[in-house]
Order: structure tokens, then sequence, then C-alpha cells
């Protein structure tokens, strides 16, 4: 019997994944021999997507890329003995697995289980130490878990990078009878994964990650509100919630202890603003996705006027590994005030995209040579945008920059979800400045008129920049209109456009139609 | 009364009008279960018929204006029925530093369709997304609910050709 592992995550297969698995069953049975199929998450090494990796007395050995007519090479050379000569001489032999630099050199904390477990066994999930930071929670008092939280210095990893214990510790003080824990998995920015990832990968470990959230502060309802563009994500959720429901994780009095958590997946429907955390509270109270003013926090009149935490899916999935091995342990990680690991996803235009969880400090420089590879078009990396579609566009000049929440701030620019998308030197800057708008005006809720109003008119300017009218006059009201945007905007959707536009202005002026010496002007 | 436009393609048949009637049964009481309600009609027949917002808001205690309202407000929800397969090509940085606008344009010069519109035989709707979560795979497509990635003209054409086809 030999053990073989093909992903099931949306990357993999979205690369070819299931025909592979098929194709392994098929020849299994062709060849009268016994494989045991595990369908596992990614290990996030998408240039080698379908990974198949072959069970050993050694550890797991990894093939890939694998397509369908690779299979029965594989079975002829591989699969019967993946530590062989003939093995080893495969052409699309990489190993062991957890000897590949790209794996070797990460820090996977949030991500210890992905790639390695199957998603949907609860079993293998307990035989990776899941479970262990809700045992330890369930024995504490909520604000000893809140104190473990903050302690370890986690920040918010939707974007805000606000301190999760602190939000939590406001839920808990606020008396109310009833509390709700909401997870954000309206994973919109262009150039993010992670949350994707751990929903497909390791479901449980959210699961996990909520119902300690609840514990802490007395919620006992929860929401995973969901994009409706991950419909995957959606199954996986789906049935992972009902495993834990049946084993006692979740539901009334779990595991024994007297606490109830409750918890269920609300599907978004398509709207990115749902992604602010206002917004995504109208969405799940079934309204218009229109965002709210601030105050009252949510953390005190959230969903249907309750106490509410609010948080992302990577800071909820943090939350187990920091109650297992304590909030020293996370807090060990990282530099200066951004604490613990961040799970970095390269995107767009690189040679070796994936997903890198490393401690805060690596630089861009590190992320895109050393683990991108460089650009999947062998020209030089031109721009990289940070943090989505709000993020900033960076020069190579800033790639020297470590990957950390104050010294992003400090060169304009922010860290967000840890989204890294790559362009190579056919970009044309003034034309992501103008798509940057032309987003901001189909996503905007329409609520305050700097980002419904602005930025259909920065679309119009942008076009006559392009075209060359009036130009130093359409700069400047170019400048003018950001200026609005970001301070008179209610959220960071029309707040934060300027920060691809102006960025991309300030940094590659030739795009359009300036020198530098204007540019500085 | 709204939908006094709708056609004959949008007219239901005894058997879709109780389905929606039974989801509505089935979300009346939910807290905040419009969306999950809007998401089982469109799951079952494909959009969310406008003539059906009177029985929705009487069933929810809305007004037929709110029902409007978060259909529209939504880029998931449809107000009319569409192809048989929704092809999403999405637009987002991380696909465009990768080629997708030139995919797109030959994606709709060959199914002779602009965004939101069908094609003649009505086999596929071409529809925007901003980001499928495939970024590490780019230009991305979803075709109804499988995302493939790394993709070009020539693939998706096969792939349409594969659902369509069989």
């Amino acid at each position: 019997m030999v053990k073989v592992y093909v992903p099931i995550d949306s990357a993999a297969l979205s690369l070819g994944a299931e025909r592979t698995a098929k194709r392994i069953v098929q020849e299994a049975q062709t060849r009268g021999i016994q494989v045991e199929l595990v369908r596992n998450g990614s290990r996030g090494l998408f240039w080698l997507e379908p990974l198949v990796e072959v069970e050993t007395a050694q550890g797991r050995v990894a093939f890939g890329p694998v397509q369908p007519k690779d299979v029965a090479s594989l079975f002829v050379a591989a699969f019967t003995d993946a530590l062989s000569d003939s093995a080893r001489a495969h052409p699309l032999y990489l190993g062991l697995t957890d000897e590949i630099a790209w794996l070797k050199k990460q820090q996977r904390l949030t991500f210890a289980r992905v790639g390695i477990i199957d998603p949907l066994s609860l079993e293998d999930y307990l035989a990776h130490d899941g479970y262990q930071g809700l045992k330890n929670a369930l024995a504490m008092t909520g604000a000893d878990i809140v104190k473990a939280v903050t302690d370890s210095g986690l920040r918010g990893r939707g974007g805000a990078a606000f301190p999760t214990g602190i939000k939590w510790n406001t839920v808990l003080n606020a008396p109310a009878e009833q509390k709700y824990v909401v997870c954000n998995a309206d994973e919109g920015d262009s150039g993010t994964y992670s949350d994707r990832m751990i929903m497909e990968d390791d479901p449980f470990v959210l699961i996990e990650g909520m119902t300690i959230a609840g514990i802490a502060v007395g919620a006992t309802q929860g929401y995973i509100y969901l994009r409706s563009e991950y419909p995957h994500a959606l199954k996986t959720l789906n049935e992972a919630i009902r495993k834990a429901n049946l084993q006692g994780y979740l539901g009334e009095n779990i595991l024994g202890s007297g606490h109830s958590f409750h918890l269920e997946v609300r599907r978004a429907a398509g709207a990115y603003v749902c992604g602010e955390e206002t917004s995504l509270l109208e969405s799940l109270e079934g309204k218009r996705g229109l965002v709210r003013f601030k105050p009252p926090l949510p953390a005190i009149e959230g969903l249907f006027g309750k106490p509410t935490i609010v948080n992302n899916v990577i800071s909820l999935a943090t939350v187990p590994i920091i109650l297992d091995k304590g909030a020293q342990y996370y807090a060990d990680y990282g530099m200066g005030r951004s604490r613990g690991t961040l799970p970095i996803q390269l995107a767009g235009n690189l040679k070796q995209t994936g997903l890198v969880e490393l401690a805060f400090g690596a630089t861009l420089r590190e992320l895109l040579y050393e683990f991108g590879g460089g650009s999947a078009s062998g020209r030089p990396i031109r721009a990289v945008q940070v943090g989505g579609p709000l993020g900033a566009y960076l020069p190579e000049s800033q790639f020297d920059t470590p990957l950390d929440y104050e010294e992003f701030t400090k060169i304009w620019a922010v860290l967000g979800h840890g989204g890294i998308v790559a362009f190579d030197d056919s970009v044309d800057m003034a034309k992501m400045a103008r798509y940057a708008f032309e987003f901001c005006a189909e996503e905007s809720c329409g609520k305050c008129t700097p980002c419904r109003i602005g930025s259909t008119r920065g679309v119009e300017v942008m076009d006559k920049i392009v075209l060359g009218k009036n130009h130093p006059q359409n700069v400047q009201l170019l400048r003018d209109l950001s200026d609005t945007m970001l301070n008179g905007s209610l959220c960071a959707l029309g707040g934060m456009t300027p920060y691809p536009v102006l960025s991309a202005l300030n940094h590659f002026p030739e795009d359009f139609g300036l020198s530098n010496k204007e540019a500085a002007a | 009364m709204v939908g006094c436009e709708v056609g004959l393609d949008n007219t239901l048949s005894n058997e879709q009008h109780a389905q929606i009637q039974a989801h509505i049964q089935a979300h009346q009481h939910v807290p905040g279960g419009l969306m999950p309600l809007l998401h089982a009609i469109q799951d079952d027949i494909g959009y969310v018929p406008e003539l059906v917002y009177p029985e929705i808001a009487k069933a929810l205690a809305l007004s037929v204006a709110e029902v409007h309202g978060v259909v529209t407000f939504y880029h998931h929800f449809r107000t009319h029925p569409i192809g048989k397969h929704v092809l999403q090509v999405c637009r987002a940085e991380s696909c465009q530093s990768m080629g997708s606008e030139k995919m797109e344009a030959e994606l709709k010069a060959k199914l002779g369709v602009d965004y939101h519109q069908t094609t003649a035989d009505g086999s596929v709707t071409l529809l925007p997304v901003y980001c499928l979560g495939n970024c590490g795979c780019s230009p991305a497509v979803m075709l109804d609910d499988e995302v493939y990635g790394r993709m070009n003209t020539e693939k998706v054409t096969e792939l349409i050709a594969e659902v369509c086809h069989g």
C-alpha cells in the first residue's frame, strides 16, 4: 500500500489537480497497485502544482508539477519506492518535501498544518496539535485569554493592524446578553489568498480560533462572512463545522465545559466594500452593505446592535497557536511593534508564486527574488503593489523596506493583508492609477461623497492626463482630488484609493507625461 | 407591481415558484435572512425574479424597495435569466500583471459579447470579477463553480467547448 497526496486546494485544482488525482486512481486500478489517496491542502508552491507527494519511511517525497500524462511514469519509477534511484532520476522529483529550501526557510505558525493534513479529517487535525489551544483556553478565565492574545502582540491581519487583544477586551467588558464573533472572510484584495487557503486547507484552525474568541468574551454565536467567489471554501467550512458539532467541539456545552458556541457560514455577494467591517455587519443583517459611521465601534454596538468581535480569518486562525504555545512564543517572532509572523502571498508576475509565512522583518527584495525568483516574464520587476488594490505601488528603490507595519507607514505604504503583486517593466503606471479609480467607482457603497463622486472624477482626470489635456492643471487637480478622498472619505475604500494613485504618480512620473523635475515640483 | 416589464423569459414555472416559496418560508425567521434567501433563490432559479420581491418583502417585513435595494447593491445577484454557463474573467491587478487585458479583449471578440452579455446561442454569460483568490496562478477565470489558473484565450476556449459539448 502506497500513500499518495494530491492537493484539493483551489489553486492546485485550478492547475489540474483533480485530473491528476483521477488518473492516479485509474492507473492504480489498471496496475493492480493499492494506493491510499489523501487529498491534502496545498503546500503553497504554486509553480509546482499539482504537487504530488508519496509517503516514505524518511518522510514525504514530492514530485511536481504532475499532469495526468506524467502519472504512468511515476508509477513505474517512484510510487513503489520514492527513495529509490529511479525515483530520484524522475524529471519531476523534488526530494523530501520538508527539505525544499522554499519551505524550509519559512516560519509557519498560522500555516503549520496547511498542506500537511487532510483538511476535513478532525483526527488528522488533533494529531497535529489541533484543539490544544481550546483545551488550554477552557481552563482559563475570559480575561486571561484576552490577556494572552494582547501579550502575543497579534494585530489585525486583515489590513488595519489594530491590536486584536484590545478589540477583544472592549467586547469582554461590554455588558450584553448576546454577543457575537464575526469572521471577515470577504477576502477581496487582489494578490491575496491566505484566507482562502486557511479555510480550504485547515478549516478547523479557524473554527477553533473563533470558538476561543467566543469563550473569551462570552459570545455564543459566530458567523463567517465568506465571499461568494469561494465555492470550495464554502463546502469545506460547512463540512468542518458539521464535524466539529458532531464531536462536541461546537454547539452546546463544548467538551463538557458548560460553554456554548454556534457557528454559521454566511455568503457574501460580490461587494468589495463589505470587507470593511461595518459594511460587512450591515450585509450580515440582510441590508445593503453601506458603511456605518464610527463610533459606536462594532465592539460596543456591532451585529444587530450587540457587542461584536470582527476579525479577519488569519487573525482568528492565529489564536489557537498563541493559546497552545503561549503569548511569548508568538511574540518572540517579528520586529518592533509587528510581532509574530505574516503569511505573505506572492502574486502577479513572479516565477515562483505562493504562500510564504515569515516573521515580520524580511525585505521585499528577499521575497521578490529569493522566494519569487524574479519576474515570470524574465523582464525587470518595475513596480510592486503591496496590500491589495488600496495599497501603494513601490519602485525598486524601496525594495529593501522590511515588512513591518511601521516601516511601511514611513514610506507612505501599507502591508495590508500581506499580498504582494509584482509587475514587470511593461506596466503602464498611469493606467494602473486610472484602474484604481475605476475600481473604487465600481465598488463604492455610495454613502460618502468623496468616494462616490471622487472616484468617477478621478477616472475622468486620469483620462485627460493620459491625453495630455491641460497637463499641469490636471495633475494638480489629481492631487487635490486625492487629498479630498484621503481626508474626507468615510472608510478605507475612498480613503485609500489615493495610495495606489499618488504612489504611481510620485514614483513613476514619466508614465504620467512628467519629467522627474516636474513631479518634484 | 415591480417587474411589470418582465418578458416571457422571466416567467416562472409552478415548480420554480414553489421552490421560491419554500425558500422564503425557510428564511423567514432567520436573523439577517434576506441575503441567504436571495442566494438560495438564485442557486435554484439562476436569478432573483423581480416578480417575487413583494412576496419576499411581505414575509420578511420589509418594503419592496428594500428588497430591490439589496438585490441591486450586490454584483452577485442577477434579476434576469442568464446563459447555461457563467464565465467570470478576473480584472484585478495580479491578473493584469500577467496579461489578462489582452485575454479579456480576445475572449469578448471570440464569444461575440461584452461583459454582462450572453452568447447568441445562450450557452455562456460573460462577467467581470475582481479577484478570484487565485493570484498565484494569474490570469485566472472561473467557469461555473471551478477556478482555472494560468489561462490564455486558447485554454479558456477549450474549457468552454468542454462544458458545452461534454
